[in-house]
C-alpha cells in the first residue's frame, strides 16, 4: 500500500517547492508503468464500448511535466451516448471513467462561467453548450488556438485578462449614492448585448489579427470598452475622450479588419464586429471635433 | 509566505463585495480563489435581488416576509439587517454600473416574486447574477485589489486551543493550481470564507461543479459549528442530464406538468388542488418524486413540463431563454416537445455559523454568502434573497474584518449563550476515522507560539497531505467515492427523509470515510492537477454531507424544506431552535440555540404556513 511520507527536504524547505527531484522522477516512472498497464485495459474496454452506442472522441493531450505527455498527441475515448449529452458531459465521463488525468476547465455547465471554451471539430465553442448529437464523429477536441497550452485542454488566459483590464473596464464615479442614477430603457437596450460577455476567450482565439498582433486589444476587450463608452450614466466628456484614446491607440480598434470571425463564434451572440465598427465611427467623429 | 491584512477566500458575489469593503476600510486585501472571479457561480443567478426601494414598501415589510418565508427559523437581528442594508447596497451597485432593467422613467425595475408582499425584486433581465458578478469584479479591478486566481485553498491556519471559542485564525494554506506550489498566506486582520454552496454533495444539482462546500468543511474542522444544514432547497424543474435550471417562469406562464400516464398529476393526484403547478417549490418537488417512485415517471427518473400550448409567439416573447436552455443542454425543442424535468438540489440554507458581522466563534475567521449561515433564510429561502445576502453580509464581513465598527452583534456564536445539547442515538459510535488524508486544521495538538508558526505548521501539514495522496499508486479514486456519496445523499437525504434512510446515509458516509483513507491521485503532474484538487474537494463534501444528514436526523419535525416521513408537522414548542453540529475532533457534537424572534421594534409571532 502507501509508502512512507517523505522527507527531510520537504521539512526544511520554507519556500514553496514540494518534493525533491529524484523522488518526483521515481514517482513518475512508477506511475508511467502502472499507466501502461491500465491503458491496455482501457483500450480493451474502449473497443468493447465502440460496439455499443458510443461516441468517439479524439482529445488533445499535452503535459509539460509528464514524460510520456510532453510530445503532444491525440487520445481516443469511446463514451457511451445518452440523449442530451453535451461535449462537456462526454469529457467528464472520459475523465471519471477512463483517465483521471484528463484536464480541462469547466464549472457551471450552463454557459455562464465561460471556462470551457475549446476548439471542437474545428471551431471555438463552449463544450457545455454543444450537443454531441450535432457533432460529426470522431469529435475532435482541442484547446483554444493561438493561446499557450498549460496542459491538455487548458490554455493560459492571462493575456486575455490583461487585455480586458487594459480598457479600464469599470465605472469611474466615486460618489456614495442615496438613490439610483437614471438610465433610459433605450440606452440599456443599446448596451445590453455588450454586457453579456462571459470572458470565454472564443472570439480572441478566432481572430486572425489577434493571432498576428499580440498587443491588439481584441474583440472582447473592445466590446467591454463599448459597454462603458455607450452607457449614458457615464457622461463626462473628458472620460469619453479618455476611453476613445485607449481604443484609438495603435493596437486598438483600427486593427480590426471586419472579418466577423469573432461574431461568428461568440456563444452569447454579441455583435462584436458591429460594436467595433461603431467605436471606429465614434473615433472619427471625435477627431473631426478636434480639428 | 504571502501576507495581507485581510484574505478573502472566494471571488463570487460575497467574496468580491467583502474585498471591496475591507479595502474601503483601509486594509490591504487579497482574494484567493480557485476559479477566476468571473467564473464563480454567482453568475448563474437569474431572478433578482430583493430590496425595499420604493414608496409603499419598507425594510420592515421585507423583514416580515423573510421571517415568514423562513418558517420562523430565521434570526430577527440578521433578517432586519438584511432588509435595512439592502437598499443602499443595491443603489451602490447601480452606481458601479450594474445594467439593471429599467422603468419608463429610468429608475430600476422591480418585479413580484414568490412570498413577497411587494414587488421588490430588482433584476437585470434573466441574468441578474452574471451582471452582479461582473460589476463587482470591475470594481475590484478598479481598486487594484490583488487576486490570486486559480489558487485552491486547502485549509485554514488556526491555533488549536481546547475550545474553538479560544482559537484564532491567522491565515490559510493554498496551492497554485497552475504550478502546484503550496504556500501559506498570513492574514493579519482576518480571513473571510466566501466559498459558495455544496451542491456537489448531491448527484443532481443546479450548482456548478466547483460548488464543493470547501468553506463549510474548512471552518467545521477548525471548530466552527455548522448551523441548520438540514435545510436544503430543491428546485422542482431542472433538466435531468445536467441539472440546468428551468425557471419558475414556465409554470408561471401556464406550463403543465404531467407523468408517464399523461396525467396532470398536481391536480389529478391531489398534491395541490388549488395551485397545481404553481404550488411552492417543496410541494411540487415532493409531488414529482412521488410520481416517479410510484412508477409513473419517465425512465424512472423524471416528469414532463409542457409549454407548447402557450403558443410560439408567447413562448418566444417571454420564455425565449428557456428554449435555448432546453435545446443547448438537453437537445429538446421546447416548441415541439415537452421538456423533461426533475427536482434538483439548489441552495443550502444552513452553513458556517456567523453573527450579523459575519464573524464566527473563532477570532479572525469570518464567513459570508451561501457558505455562511447568519440565519436569514431559516428553513426556506425566498427567491431573490440570496443575492442581497451576498452584498449585505459580504460588505459587513469585509468592514468588520478590517477593523471597522459595526456595533456589538446580537447573535451569539459557538458553544456560548443559551444552548442545549442533543442526545439522539446515532447509528454508529461517533469518533474519528483515521484522518491522515483529511487536513485537520485544529487537532488539539500543541498550541503554536505565533501567527507565522501557525501558518507554517499548516503549510507543512498540507504538503505532507499532498505527498501522501500523490505517493500512493493504488486504492480508490475520488470520482468513485464522490459518486457513492452523491448516491446515498440523493437516495436518503433528498426531498424525502425517513429515519431509517437517514441512518443508512450516516452508515454509508462512515464507510465512504473509510474508503477515503485509501484514496489516491493517479495524475503524477504538478501542473493543473484537477485530479488532486477534486480529491481534496471530495473530502470536504464528505464532511459537509455528514452535517446535513446529522441535522436531518435529529430534527424530528417538518419545517420549510425539511420533510420527515414520521413527523408531518411543524413543532414550534420544541423546534424553534437552530441545529448546530460541532466537529469536536471528528466526533460531532450536536447542540441547539433558540431562534431569535425579537426584532428592533417587534417580536415575530410564528403563524401556520399554508399552501
Ligand atoms: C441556477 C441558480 C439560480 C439562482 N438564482 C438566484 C436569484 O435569482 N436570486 C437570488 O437571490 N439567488 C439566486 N441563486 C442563489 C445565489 O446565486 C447563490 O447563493 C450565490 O450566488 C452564491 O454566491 P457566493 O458568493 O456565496 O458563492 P459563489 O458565487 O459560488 O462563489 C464561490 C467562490 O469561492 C471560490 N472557492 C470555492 N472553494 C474554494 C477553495 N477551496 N479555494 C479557493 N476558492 C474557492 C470559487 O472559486 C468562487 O469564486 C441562484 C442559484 C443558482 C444555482
Ligand atoms: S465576446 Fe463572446 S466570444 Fe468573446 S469572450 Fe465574450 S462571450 Fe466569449
Ligand atoms: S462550463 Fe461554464 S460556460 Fe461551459
Amino acid at each position: 500500500m502507501s509508502t512512507q511520507v517523505p522527507e527531510s527536504e520537504t521539512e526544511t524547505e520554507t519556500e514553496a517547492e514540494p518534493a525533491g527531484e529524484s523522488h518526483q522522477e521515481r514517482r513518475m516512472a512508477e506511475k508511467a508503468a502502472k499507466r501502461e498497464y491500465r491503458d491496455a485495459e482501457k483500450k480493451a474496454e474502449a473497443e468493447l464500448r465502440a460496439a455499443e452506442e458510443s461516441v468517439h472522441l479524439k482529445v488533445f493531450r499535452y503535459d509539460p511535466e509528464v514524460e510520456d505527455k510532453q510530445e503532444p498527441r491525440f487520445d481516443d475515448f469511446y463514451v457511451p451516448y445518452t440523449k442530451g449529452m453535451t461535449v462537456l458531459d462526454a469529457l467528464m465521463y472520459a475523465r471519471d471513467h477512463y483517465d483521471s488525468s484528463l484536464t480541462f476547465r469547466h464549472s457551471c455547465r450552463q454557459a455562464v462561467c465561460g471556462s470551457d471554451a475549446m476548439f471542437v471539430n474545428g471551431r471555438q465553442r463552449l463544450c457545455c453548450k454543444t450537443q454531441l448529437s450535432e457533432m460529426a464523429e470522431p469529435v475532435r477536441i482541442e484547446p483554444l488556438p493561438h493561446q499557450d497550452v498549460v496542459k491538455d485542454l487548458v490554455v493560459d488566459m492571462e493575456h486575455f485578462y490583461d487585455q480586458m483590464h487594459a480598457v479600464e473596464p469599470y465605472f469611474q464615479s466615486e460618489d456614495v449614492p442615496k438613490e439610483e442614477q437614471r438610465q433610459s430603457r433605450e440606452n440599456r437596450e443599446k448596451i445590453k448585448m455588450s454586457t453579456r460577455c462571459i470572458w470565454c476567450g472564443a472570439c480572441m482565439s478566432s481572430c486572425n489579427i489577434a493571432a498576428g498582433d499580440n498587443e491588439y486589444l481584441g474583440p472582447a476587450a473592445i466590446n467591454k470598452a463599448y459597454r462603458f463608452y455607450m452607457d449614458e450614466r457615464e457622461d463626462e466628456e473628458e472620460l469619453k475622450e479618455h476611453r476613445l484614446r485607449i481604443l484609438e491607440q495603435e493596437h486598438g480598434v483600427w486593427r480590426c479588419q471586419t472579418q466577423f470571425s469573432c461574431t461568428e463564434v461568440c456563444p452569447k451572440d454579441i455583435p462584436l464586429t458591429e460594436h467595433i465598427q461603431e467605436l471606429k465611427r465614434e473615433a472619427v467623429k471625435n477627431n473631426l471635433k478636434f480639428w | 509566505m504571502y501576507e495581507h491584512d485581510v484574505i478573502v477566500v472566494g471571488g463570487g458575489g460575497a467574496g468580491l463585495r467583502a474585498a471591496i469593503a475591507a479595502q474601503e476600510e483601509g486594509a490591504d486585501v487579497a482574494i484567493v480563489t480557485k476559479l477566476h472571479p468571473v467564473r464563480s457561480h454567482t453568475g448563474a443567478a437569474e431572478g433578482g435581488i430583493n430590496a425595499a426601494l420604493r414608496e409603499g414598501d419598507d425594510w420592515e415589510l421585507h423583514a416580515y416576509d423573510t421571517m415568514k418565508g423562513s418558517d420562523y427559523l430565521g434570526d430577527a437581528p440578521a433578517i432586519e439587517t438584511l432588509a435595512q442594508d439592502a437598499p443602499e447596497e443595491v443603489f451602490q451597485i447601480e452606481h458601479w454600473g450594474m445594467p439593471f432593467s429599467r422603468e419608463e422613467d429610468g429608475r430600476v425595475s422591480q418585479r413580484p416574486f414568490g412570498g413577497l408582499s411587494f414587488p421588490r425584486t430588482t433584476y437585470a433581465g434573466a441574468e441578474t447574477g452574471h451582471h452582479l458578478l461582473h460589476t463587482m469584479y470591475e470594481q475590484v479591478v478598479k481598486r487594484g485589489i490583488q487576486v490570486y486566481d486559480e489558487w485552491y485553498v486547502m485549509d485554514l491556519a488556526v491555533t488549536d486551543e481546547e475550545t474553538p471559542e479560544d482559537r484564532s485564525c491567522h491565515g490559510i494554506v493554498a496551492y497554485d493550481v497552475q504550478s502546484g506550489e503550496i504556500a501559506g498566506f498570513k492574514a493579519n486582520d482576518g480571513v473571510i470564507l466566501a466559498t459558495g454552496g455544496p451542491g456537489q454533495a448531491f448527484d443532481h444539482t443546479t450548482n456548478a461543479v466547483a460548488c464543493t462546500g470547501d468553506g463549510y468543511a474548512m471552518a467545521y474542522r477548525a471548530g466552527v459549528p455548522m448551523e441548520d444544514m438540514e435545510f436544503v432547497q430543491f428546485h422542482p424543474t431542472t433538466l435531468p442530464s445536467t441539472g440546468v435550471l428551468i425557471s419558475e417562469g414556465v409554470r408561471g406562464e401556464g406550463g403543465i406538468l404531467y407523468n408517464a400516464d399523461g396525467e396532470r398529476f398536481m391536480f389529478e393526484h391531489g398534491y395541490a388542488n388549488n395551485d397545481g403547478e404553481l404550488a411552492s417549490r417543496d410541494v411540487v418537488s415532493r409531488a414529482e418524486l412521488t410520481e416517479v417512485n410510484a412508477g409513473r415517471g419517465f425512465e424512472d427518473e423524471y416528469v414532463m413540463l409542457d409549454m407548447r400550448h402557450l403558443g410560439e409567439e408567447r413562448i418566444v416573447d417571454r420564455l425565449e431563454n428557456i428554449l435555448h436552455l432546453a435545446e443547448d443542454f438537453e437537445g429538446v425543442d421546447g416548441l415541439k416537445e415537452p421538456m423533461p424535468v426533475k427536482p434538483g438540489q439548489h441552495y443550502e440554507m444552513g452553513g458556517i455559523e456567523t453573527d450579523e458581522n459575519g464573524h464566527t466563534c473563532i477570532d479572525g475567521l469570518y464567513a459570508a454568502g451561501e457558505t455562511a449561515c447568519v440565519s436569514v433564510h431559516g428553513a426556506n429561502r425566498l427567491g431573490g434573497n440570496a443575492l442581497p445576502e451576498l452584498i449585505v453580509f459580504g460588505a459587513r464581513a469585509g468592514t468588520h474584518a478590517a477593523g471597522g465598527d459595526l456595533g456589538e452583534a446580537q447573535i451569539e456564536t459557538g458553544e456560548r449563550g443559551d444552548i442545549e445539547y442533543d442526545d439522539t442515538e446515532l447509528p454508529y459510535q461517533p469518533g474519528e476515522v483515521g484522518m491522515d488524508t483529511g487536513g485537520v486544521a485544529a487537532d488539539g495538538g500543541a498550541v503554536a507560539a505565533d501567527a507565522d508558526a501557525v501558518v507554517e505548521r499548516e503549510v507543512e501539514a498540507q504538503r505532507e497531505r499532498v505527498a501522501t495522496l500523490m505517493e500512493r499508486d493504488e486504492g480508490v479514486q475520488h470520482s468513485q467515492i464522490r459518486a457513492d456519496l452523491q448516491k446515498t445523499m440523493t437516495k436518503n437525504v433528498n426531498v424525502f427523509r425517513e429515519e431509517e434512510g437517514l441512518k443508512q446515509a450516516l452508515r454509508d458516509i462512515r464507510e465512504i470515510r473509510e474508503a477515503y483513507q485509501d484514496v489516491y491521485v493517479d495524475d503524477p503532474s504538478r501542473t493543473f492537477n484537477t485530479d488532486l484538487q477534486q480529491t481534496i474537494e471530495t473530502r470536504n463534501l464528505i464532511d459537509v454531507a455528514e452535517t446535513i444528514t446529522l441535522g436531518a436526523l435529529v430534527r424530528t419535525e417538518f419545517r420549510g424544506a425539511h420533510w420527515r416521513a414520521e413527523h408531518q408537522e411543524r413543532k414550534d414548542d420544541e423546534w424553534l431552535k437552530h441545529t448546530l453540529v460541532g466537529w469536536n475532533d471528528g466526533d460531532p457534537t450536536i447542540f441547539y440555540r433558540p431562534t431569535i424572534l425579537e426584532g428592533e421594534n417587534k417580536t415575530y409571532e410564528p403563524k401556520e404556513r399554508s399552501y
